[in-house]
């Protein structure tokens, strides 16, 4: 098991109830943590509606996730 | 420099920022709130930003200007918080020797912003509803949840 601290935002952050955790996973990807914690969340959007930043910058979703790694889950945004 | 904050933007201390003697020509664009979205009236907009994110990809969107276009200076500040109709959510400024690079410029800077930044919106309706704004007709009523 490793410990990643999650941070949420906007939609996905009223569902989460909470605007961060920390994480005790197996998930070996953000890809599957996503997964894992929509299943927990009840997050509405699916993984492809939403982007992960891996340590500060966006990465794919199947990079691979490291113990003390800081992930944001990016729901579509619309500024201006 | 692209900023987020939560506090009202000034566009004259803005501007007065990237103007100099070299700038024959300066472009902006003001992003305000607007009362009616997709046919709803809108009360308020509440925004959200990831900030650490946002900035990095402001300043990247920002230096891509520089380069593409014979620009002098360029800036984009967002605010953040709750809004109410009116008042002014996004700035962006360009100055330029001539005018041609600054229109596109500008043009540029907003466009990518609007793609690429991390900045949320909900719409507060007249109506009591909520929603989340996530581009074009993609809306994620948060209502239907509740």
């Amino acid at each position: 098991m490793k410990r990643v601290q999650v941070q949420y935002f906007a939609l996905l952050r009223e569902q989460a109830g909470c605007s961060e955790e920390l994480v005790e996973t197996a998930a070996p990807t953000p890809g599957r943590l996503y997964q894992e914690l929509g299943a927990r969340h009840g997050f509405s959007l699916p993984v492809d509606r939403v982007k992960v930043a891996l340590n500060g910058e966006i990465a794919p979703w199947d990079a691979p996730l490291e113990d003390g790694a800081r992930l944001v889950f990016i729901p579509p945004f619309a500024g201006g | 420099m692209f900023r987020i904050t939560p506090l009202p933007l000034n566009p004259d201390a803005l501007r007065g920022e990237l103007l100099d003697g070299r700038a024959g020509g300066y472009v902006s664009f003001e992003g305000r709130v607007r009362s009616r979205n997709e046919g709803r009236e809108v009360r308020a907009l509440e925004y959200e930003a990831y900030h650490e994110l946002a900035e990095k990809e402001g300043d990247r969107i920002l230096a891509e200007a520089r380069q593409k276009f014979a620009i002098l200076s360029a800036a984009c500040v967002h605010r953040v918080g709750r809004l109410q109709i009116g008042e002014l959510a996004v700035w962006a400024g360009v100055t330029a020797e001539h005018r041609d690079a600054a229109f596109a410029a500008c043009r540029y800077i907003i466009d990518e912003m609007k793609a690429r930044v991390p900045i949320w919106k909900k719409e507060h309706y007249a109506d009591g509803g909520l929603a989340w704004i996530t581009g074009g007709e993609n809306r994620t009523d948060s209502e239907r949840k509740m």
